[in-house]
């Protein structure tokens, strides 16, 4: 009858193991192999590097719009190192260094972003969707793959990517939903970095945690500190297990800040501070996690210098390859070739070879730019 | 051969397709326990059990994302919508994911899937549950867009598509759940995507049509017999793809078209049909492609109101002369 408080009530937690001032807390600290310490760091390293590299190809014109992750090498790599190979990773659209731990060559990231289709095709092993850019929508997908794991009895996890702004996503609802109801091994890793292009997450929702959207849908929601490493690495390897012990989903959010540009194609002076900037780059989780190597003893000496090489020899393996056959525009549209493709297809190699005839004597004009690298707005053309 | 009705055939290729390959399974709303809305899926609960009949929350593109997941992990999904008009609500999942994951993949994942229920014009459902469906999706390259006109060919087509590597979008009719026809029992019978069927042969034009226009388009030929008019009534059934060689073969014998359809008109399937025919045998027409489409209005709930919307018998009958008479 009286108005009464229901049990359970709700608790979000925030954690934090490593701060930007580099206090550790060693009750807290996550038994992680000095192996593991170094393939960690390597992996946050190479991520921040290549991300610095690409945005300076895209600049020259060699590869198209991509989004960079510099700020958020430890919300990824800490919580995609509790997986194992056989677990599935699905990626929003921002998650280069995940990609590129899970197994994906340097070259093949660089040939997605120039456009290539090859570039987003995983390997036959390798457990991993391909990246997606309608925000949110990987997600049901991802419950998808955690029901079919437990149809087909995979022993596997699903851990399922996306941002701030997906969280307003209907599809952030329908699947968070969907995985308490039928209790999937499924984690998932939300990259709060504070701004979904020009929108502040205060403008996204009035919620005080985005973590606390899991407690809705009956299952565990955890805020870590994004960008310290070994807190979303406790974090995730908890969720996993718990996932893997049929336990259900969790939801982590990493509080974490987009250094960068949204996209190549955004310019964030327009609608955030320098100093909001400036602020966030004294929290890099790069920083913080390489002074606490430093006192393990685990650094290893010239190592920048050899991933520089890394990405170099790899940016030449991409520029070396051949442009895309036009005729494979065709390819993957269907599972076989329906007749009215066959014919446009036909259509179009004979189109081809008669402007190569024709052509043969001719200057072609200089490439179009790509997209993003425009300069131009349709009111200026 | 078996006389049975559409519903059962329906019911019967689900069954047989689930018993032959453990990875299909159903989801969607009220499938289960409810037996489904218009009861496709009757005792199918009770048969496999709830891992592979799913009831789920209701929620159409949450359940549509979910099968796409599923399908790329190589099970078969076979998804039902309430009603295709629902279908509006998945139309991301199924537009930019389940069309284009195999694309986006490199053809690393096929999303074999198929997404089924009625819809269409039926009886008083007015506005927002009337509508022909299919134009929204056979837009979309990846898909294929199938509408079974009778029980033989929704046993034969819908084991077609749950066999197919593609998504496949299968529109039944609420109005044809009813009917009776002859359904081969053989659990190997199946009818091959693609393929338009001569539903009566004729000489002087052909008549495009599916679903209930189908039926219509048959009386018509019979009266229009009476005063000397051949028609040919040509089912495409698949919609995406089309069956190039019957349904030109057909323009190219009686020099005459018309497509009769029940939906709203501009840019449906009509438009699609009489450009593909300009297209491929022009030279062959003796007259104009005609369209017989229902008025380019909402689905008006009374039913006189309805009534005046669809293309009615007197309507098909008067165009056909005009053509015949050009």
């Amino acid at each position: 009858m009286p108005r009464r408080v229901l049990d359970p009530q709700f608790v979000i937690e925030h954690l934090s193991i490593l701060d930007s001032d580099g206090n550790l807390d060693t009750a807290l600290e996550p038994d992680i192999a000095p192996a593991d310490l170094k393939r960690l760091y390597r992996a946050m390293l190479l991520g921040r590097r290549l991300d610095e590299r690409m945005v300076r190809l895209q600049r020259q014109g060699r590869i198209g719009t991509f989004a960079p992750i510099k700020g958020q090498e430890a919300s990824q790599m800490g919580s995609v190192f509790t997986l194992r190979p056989t677990d599935w990773m699905v990626p929003s659209f921002r998650e280069t260094a995940a990609m590129i731990y899970r197994g994906w060559p340097i070259e093949k990231v660089l040939l997605l972003f120039a456009g290539s289709l090859e570039g987003g095709r995983p390997a036959p092993d390798q457990h991993d969707l391909p990246i997606t850019v309608p925000v949110a929508t990987q997600l049901p997908h991802a419950v998808g793959l955690a029901y079919a794991a437990q149809y087909r009895e995979d022993n596997v996890v699903v851990m399922a990517y996306f941002g701030d702004g997906a969280t307003s996503e209907g599809d952030f609802h329908e699947a968070l939903n969907f995985a308490g109801v039928w209790h999937v091994p499924i984690v998932f890793v939300c990259q709060n970095n504070q701004w979904a292009i020009s929108v502040p997450i205060k403008k996204q929702t009035h919620s005080r945690t985005l973590a606390q959207k899991a407690l809705a849908y009956g299952f565990p929601g955890i805020q870590v500190d994004g960008n310290d490493v070994l807190a979303v690495y406790a974090a995730s390897r908890e969720a996993v297990e718990r996932a893997r012990a049929g336990e259900g989903p969790t939801l982590i959010e990493c509080v974490t800040y987009r250094l960068g540009v949204h996209t190549t194609a955004d310019d964030p002076t327009k609608y955030r501070s320098e100093e909001e900037v400036k602020a966030w780059e004294q929290k890099d989780p790069l920083t913080r996690f390489n002074a606490y190597l430093q006192k393990k003893n685990l650094l290893e000496e010239g190592l920048e210098e050899q991933i520089d090489a890394e990405i170099a020899a790899a940016v030449q393996r991409f520029e070396a390859m051949a442009a895309a056959d036009p005729l494979t525009i065709f390819d993957h549209v269907y599972a076989e070739l329906p007749p009215h493709l066959r014919a446009q297809k036909e259509e179009l190699r004979e189109r081809l070879e008669k402007d190569v005839e024709r052509r043969a004597d001719e200057e072609l004009p200089p490439p179009l730019p790509m997209r993003g690298q425009r300069k131009t707005s349709r009111w200026q053309n | 051969m078996a006389v049975m009705t559409y519903r059962e055939a329906l019911n019967l290729a689900l069954r047989e397709e689930m018993h032959r390959d453990p990875r299909v399974f159903l989801i969607g709303e009220e499938i289960g326990l409810y037996d489904g809305a218009y009861k496709v899926t009757q005792g199918l609960l009770k048969e496999f059990g709830e891992r592979r009949v799913v009831d789920t929350p209701i929620c159409e593109s949450g359940f549509t994302g979910v099968a796409v997941g599923a399908a790329m992990l190589g099970l078969r999904p076979v998804v039902e919508m309430m009603t295709f008009n629902f279908s509006i609500l998945a139309l991301d999942q199924i537009v930019n994911s389940a069309a284009k994951l195999y694309y986006m993949s490199g053809g690393q994942y096929s999303v074999p899937m198929v997404i089924r229920g009625p819809g269409g014009p039926a009886h008083q459902l007015a506005a927002q549950h009337s509508q022909s469906m299919e134009v929204y999706f056979y837009h979309v390259p990846g898909l294929k867009v199938v509408r079974p006109s009778t029980p033989r060919d929704a046993k034969g087509l819908l084991k077609s598509a749950i066999r197919d590597d593609n998504p496949v979008i299968f529109i039944e009719a609420e109005t044809l759940y009813g009917i009776k026809g002859e359904v081969p029992d053989d659990p190997e019978f199946t009818i091959p995507l693609g393929k338009a069927e001569i539903r009566r042969e004729g000489t002087d034009v052909t008549v495009f049509a599916y679903m209930g226009m189908m039926y219509r388009a048959l009386e018509v030929a019979e009266e229009l017999a009476k005063e000397g008019i051949s028609c040919e009534v040509v089912d495409p059934r698949t919609l995406r793809p089309m069956d190039i060689e019957t349904m030109i073969g057909s323009v190219r014998k009686t020099h005459r078209a018309v497509v009769v359809e029940a939906g709203a008109g501009f840019a449906g399937m009509g438009s699609e049909i009489a450009a593909f025919v300009t297209e491929n045998a022009f030279d062959d027409l003796d007259a104009p492609v005609e369209r017989i489409t229902g008025a380019n209005a909402p689905m008006p709930y009374a039913k006189n109101l309805e009534q005046a919307k669809t293309p009615s018998k007197e309507k098909i009958i008067a165009t056909i002369r005009r053509v015949c008479s050009a």
